[in-house]
């Protein structure tokens, strides 16, 4: 904040003009690098495609119109197996999720030189690698399939579960471990009536958020052929079988939008 | 209430404690743990895993995690740089377009500012900006534009859009009342009442998500590839076809190293911007 002197008595500002000059200068290099970065999309980019979009979307559109209701009969099997995939995905992560939590939590971790690190690291590493990518990987490994599915959801979730965990479990209020302890409990008999008591309703929330972003993601894990719905949704795709795309969007749009009442609704409740 | 309270204490004398449990109606708790023991009875029955075939996936598998230890970034190195550069190329202009379209739909989609048939509007927008995956929109935009980054950057910005908006207007509707009114009793216009007595307050917390949002468009761009949106999932989704397990270490290795990067200037600005 700077006050300027003036012949008409001084004026307030917001930034004296050192400070402003620093703000267009940074602006203009975000400009630079911006317009920068949209110079390599335009190039790579065939504009004669992009100037008859409207009229391709418009063809795709009516294409796409009305969905064929009919093929919802051969949609049942793969919505449960995209159900599954993300319960029993959510189910496993969970399993492993929870010790890598109590390790990189800094307040049960056995060793903060060496254990902590390693569940930091399985963390990230497990966070930043989208689903799609792991299921990929686990179809080249153990084949296309649901079960390929249920792996690559299991581990990207490790990441995401562990972090919530890991951060409740050093928000828990000590005094209630202290009296566990007071009454000389094993290490064990203090993890399970001192400290799991009070990260329960955390663990059950992330749980059910979790579960809602897998069942987002398990719709098209199908896409690189790992099971679910996604894999009707590449069928059709690639048969331009447009009504049919429509169709299976239409179910995919209904399972996110219920997925994330329900887990709303539960966290509600737990909260 | 307290004699309640004394005739539980009463009963509960001389029996062993137990642990209060998470359900408290014991028929829900019941119907609960059935219903989830069926269900998974049902699920794993349905779920057919050809385990020879994982058994014999195990070596590549293994094999995999060995490229890990030897990550081969030369032999395709001209794809990979192309294919990271891009994908930052991607992640940077999306973001900045997704921002400077999120701040006015956020700010319409705060109740407390925006009068009903905006707010329904910008609420509208969010809503279907957050039900379609990333993935799905691609797929759709690249019929539509083509192959290439465009596709990709206009996914990115899609989603980002309904990320930010959402954020930052429960930001802007938990704001303090006292500062906006303040600015407003001086006389100011609209404008000059959300730029100071709105902005400021939400700021903070712009620069968080913002920086949150360009490490998910750093990690979705990765993927984009895979449907022809651009980027380096392309280059990974060959490397995976081709069996060539050390460049895709590689690959992953860069992605993780970057976001990693991304997380750690993230939390160095939300700390100094607080």
């Amino acid at each position: 904040m700077a006050v300027f002197e003036t012949d008409a008595g001084p004026i307030w500002r917001k930034r004296t003009t050192g400070q402003s000059m620093v703000r267009w200068f940074c602006w203009l290099i975000g400009v630079a690098v911006f317009l920068w970065c949209w110079l390599r999309i335009s190039d790579a980019t065939t504009w004669f495609f992009v100037w008859d979009a409207p009229e391709i979307a418009a063809d795709i559109l009516g294409r796409a119109t009305p969905p064929r209701w009919s093929y919802i009969d051969r949609l049942w099997w793969p919505i449960w197996d995209t159900i599954n995939i993300a319960t029993l995905g959510t189910i496993a992560a969970l399993f492993m999720a929870v010790p890598v939590a109590f390790m990189a939590a800094r307040n049960t971790t056995p060793s903060v030189a060496f254990m902590r690190p390693i569940a930091l690291l399985i963390i990230v590493a497990t966070r930043s690698i989208n689903s799609l990518i792991w299921a990929l990987l686990l179809i080249a490994i153990i084949g296309p399939g649901v079960f390929a599915g249920i792996v690559a959801i299991a581990i990207r979730s490790i990441g995401f579960c562990a972090k919530l965990l890991y951060e409740a479990i050093e928000e828990i209020d000590n005094t209630q471990v202290e009296a566990i302890m007071a009454t000389g409990a094993s290490r064990w008999q203090v993890m399970a009536y001192g400290i799991v008591p009070q990260i329960a309703p955390a663990f059950a929330g992330i749980s059910v958020f979790r579960w809602d972003i897998n069942i987002r993601e398990s719709t098209v894990l199908g896409l690189v052929g790992a099971g679910g719905i996604g894999l009707q949704l590449q069928g059709s795709l690639n048969t331009l079988a447009w009504p049919q795309v429509s169709l299976i969007l239409l179910v995919i749009l209904v399972a996110v939008v219920f997925s994330e009442w329900v887990s709303a609704k539960v966290r509600g409740a737990i909260i | 209430m307290t004699t309640a309270t004394h005739r539980d204490l009463d009963d509960m004398l001389g029996t062993r404690w137990r642990r209060p449990p998470m359900v408290k109606r014991q028929w829900l708790r019941w119907t609960l743990a059935i219903g989830f023991l069926a269900y998974l009875v049902a699920a794993f029955a349905s779920v057919e895993v050809n385990w020879l075939r994982v058994w014999e996936g195990l070596d590549r598998g293994g094999a995999f995690v060995a490229a890990f230890a030897s990550p081969d970034f030369t032999s395709r190195s001209a794809d990979i740089w192309s294919g990271i550069l891009e994908s930052i190329v991607m992640t940077v202009a999306a973001s900045v377009v997704g921002i400077l379209i999120s701040i006015p739909i956020a700010l319409g989609a705060a109740r407390n500012i925006a009068p009903l048939p905006v707010y329904m509007v910008c609420r509208s927008i969010i809503a279907i900006s957050r039900a379609l995956q990333e993935i799905i929109v691609a797929i759709l935009l690249v019929a539509i534009f083509g192959f290439g980054p465009l596709a990709g950057f206009l996914t990115l910005s899609f989603a980002s859009i309904g990320f930010l908006s959402k954020l930052l207007a429960e930001d802007i509707e938990s704001m303090d009342r006292s500062q906006a009114e303040a600015v407003r009793a001086t006389g100011s216009k609209w404008a000059q009442w959300v730029d100071y007595g709105v902005i400021p307050q939400v700021l903070p917390r712009l620069f968080g998500l913002s920086i949150y949002r360009v490490d998910i468009n750093f990690r979705e761009s990765a993927i984009l590839g895979l449907v022809g949106a651009g980027g380096i999932g392309a280059t990974l989704n060959t490397a995976f076809d081709r069996y060539e397990y050390d460049t895709a270490a590689a690959i992953l290795l860069i992605i993780i190293g970057i976001v990693m990067a991304l997380e750690y200037i993230s939390g160095v600005v939300r700390a100094r911007v607080q």
